[in-house]
């Protein structure tokens, strides 16, 4: 977390300038402050653009340095895991935590189990990335509107961070009473969640062109329209693919929260954890867990790669 | 613009500013009574003091900035204005920078294409092309922005100190560099810098400005044709005008 204030992105404007917007810092990665982000902690390289060659062998050996720091932290988990287990909890107690092997063990050899929990996760999965779709969609253009006026970003900007303050809990029931507890009011939480990094991070990038090159296209008497799609929208999408990031992050425990508390209809995996947590299931409920957390990192990794290659490729590396 | 009607005294002025005074609506005068006059083939330098309104000078005279009194008239079909930095947008490569003018102006893909071919080639880019200003050393990055301000074929030019961020060597170059495409086109420039050799080895006429509010204080003129050797540097008679820009810089700093 870098526990910035999400009004930092609108402080670096100056609602007099004739071009509409001034220079920010050299950095487009605003990691807005997200309640409840636990994926944001996870290992984030800080400047993945300035490295890198085209070589393979570098390149290998680059995924290898990558991966290490992430198979370390579960070696560590598991050692710890294996540690509780068998040294802090005495025997009766050993169903509260049991050993890994034990805990995934049962589970993954009981097709009964993993059949339902994969088709769980499958729709959870589902849900998620519909939601961020949504997310991206309605961010960048809520983003875009407010990048086009003073007023309008005046106007426009505390609906995004009142949505963003209000805690996902506490919408959750609403949310419930007014869609259902299907599919329609999952999709909504992922969009609810996902949605303020997305603008957040494109409005700071659509505002991140130097007031120089504002001033470039103000004197070839660039048209408005000109002026976002030549300047403004390439300037963003650095920014862009880190809101994207954890937008996505987010998305997916928007889905396990939404999937815990909408209960109709087939369930997700966070609506499964539920069902083991009640049958006091300990090794599907230890499997369920592993599986998001996989799920999480997954989706983290997937969008970090994406962010490397499109971002590393025009806004930094060598293109050929 | 400012005001586009060319001005009426002299007609073969293309950038002509007569007594005009810039305040900040925060209250800082940037410029007081500044009257100038810059003829086509006539490259004029700003030397001054820092925070003494040169950029505000060239932001007047582009347009970018409106006078608080006094009048600016330009009579040119096509102005350029380069940077401090080169203002590269670093998603395009240099071809595709140069390009930008032509595709802000409506200028055909085909038009462009060419055009920029020929400004980079005349910039010294050729080979550079499809390099992203990332791979470019600072030098060649400041070549993609004359290259982009002469795709616009300027009739007036207005350089805010554009080798001020390069090393000596390098800046040494592209003074060279100037001259040679300055020859070749000839349009009315206003240049300026912080460095009272390089005004005097580029320039026709070097424009000495007072502290804040700026205000012209000395006018020298620089009598040799151009192309000028870069040995002309140490030259006494060199050092001659160099002396009588600084001794003007300093009385008035
Ligand atoms: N938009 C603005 N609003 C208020 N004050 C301004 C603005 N632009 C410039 N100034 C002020 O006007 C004065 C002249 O600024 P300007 O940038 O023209 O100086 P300069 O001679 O180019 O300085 P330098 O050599 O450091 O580039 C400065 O005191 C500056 O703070
Ligand atoms: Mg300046």
């Amino acid at each position: 977390m870098t526990g910035a204030d999400p009004s930092v992105v609108t402080e670096h404007r100056d609602p007099a300038s004739a071009g509409g917007t001034v220079a920010c810092g050299a950095d487009p990665a605003p990691t807005p402050a997200t309640p409840g982000a636990s994926t944001q902690s996870l290992p984030h390289p800080s400047s993945p653009r300035a490295v890198g060659t085209t070589r393979r062998t570098s390149w290998v050996r680059q995924a290898l340095a990558r991966s290490t720091p992430i198979v370390a932290a579960l070696a560590g988990i598991l050692a710890v895991w294996y540690g509780v287990s068998y040294l802090v909890l005495p025997t009766s107690q050993r169903f509260l935590l049991p050993p890994p092997h034990e805990a995934f063990g049962g589970a993954l050899s009981n097709p009964q189990l993993m059949g339902p929990m994969l088709e769980g996760l499958g729709r959870s999965v589902t849900v998620a990335m519909i939601g961020l779709v949504i997310a991206v969609v309605l961010g960048i253009g809520y983003a875009v509107v407010m990048s086009q006026s003073g007023w309008a970003e005046k106007i426009l900007y505390p609906y995004a961070v009142i949505l963003q303050t209000i805690p996902i809990l506490a919408l959750v029931p609403l949310i419930g009473i007014w869609l259902g507890y299907a599919t329609v009011a999952r999709v909504v939480v992922c969009v609810i969640i996902a949605l303020f990094p997305m603008i957040s991070n494109t409005l700071f990038g659509l505002q991140s062109a130097s007031a120089a090159a504002h001033d470039l296209f103000t004197l070839n008497k660039a048209s408005r329209w000109q002026r976002l799609t030549k300047l403004q929208f390439p300037a963003a999408v650095p920014s862009i693919f880190t809101g994207l990031r954890n937008a996505a992050g987010l998305s997916v425990i928007g889905v396990i929260v939404a999937d815990f508390y909408f209960q109709q209809g087939a369930p997700g995996i966070g609506g499964l954890l539920r069902t083991y947590t009640l049958r006091l299931q300990m090794d599907a409920l230890f499997t369920a867990i592993a599986l998001t957390a996989l799920f999480g990192v997954v989706v983290f990794m997937i969008f970090a790669a994406l962010d490397r290659a499109v971002v590393g490729r025009w806004y930094g590396r060598p293109t050929r | 613009m400012t005001a586009s009607a060319p001005p009426r005294e002299a007609p073969t002025r293309t950038l002509v500013l007569d007594r005009v005074t810039k305040a900040f609506p925060t209250g800082t005068v940037a410029l007081t009574d500044v009257s100038l006059a810059i003829a086509p083939g006539e490259l004029v330098s700003v030397v001054g003091p820092s925070g003494c309104g040169k950029s505000t000078l060239l932001r007047l005279a582009s347009g970018l900035e409106e006078v608080s009194s006094g009048s600016i008239g330009v009579a040119a079909a096509s102005t350029s204005y380069v940077f401090q930095d080169a203002t590269l947008l670093e998603w395009r490569s240099a071809a595709r920078n140069v390009e930008l003018v032509g595709e802000l102006r409506g200028v055909s893909r085909e038009e462009r294409r060419a055009r920029a071919q020929e400004v980079l080639d005349l910039v010294g880019l050729q080979g550079f092309e499809e390099q992203h200003p990332r791979q470019l050393s600072g030098g060649m990055r400041m070549r993609v922005s004359l290259a982009r301000a002469l795709v616009a074929e300027p009739e007036l030019a207005l350089f805010d100190e554009p080798f001020g961020a390069l090393d000596e060597i390098t800046r040494l170059q592209m003074q060279t560099e100037l001259q040679k495409i300055f020859r070749l086109k000839r349009f009315a420039a206003l240049f300026i810098t912080h460095s009272v050799s390089e005004a005097v080895y580029l320039s026709t006429r070097v424009l000495v400005m007072s502290g804040r509010p700026g205000r012209i204080v000395a006018e020298i003129e620089v009598p040799w044709e151009y192309p000028r050797p870069p040995e002309l540097r140490y030259a006494p008679e060199f050092a001659a005008i160099t002396g009588r820009v600084s001794a003007a810089l300093g009385e008035h700093s």
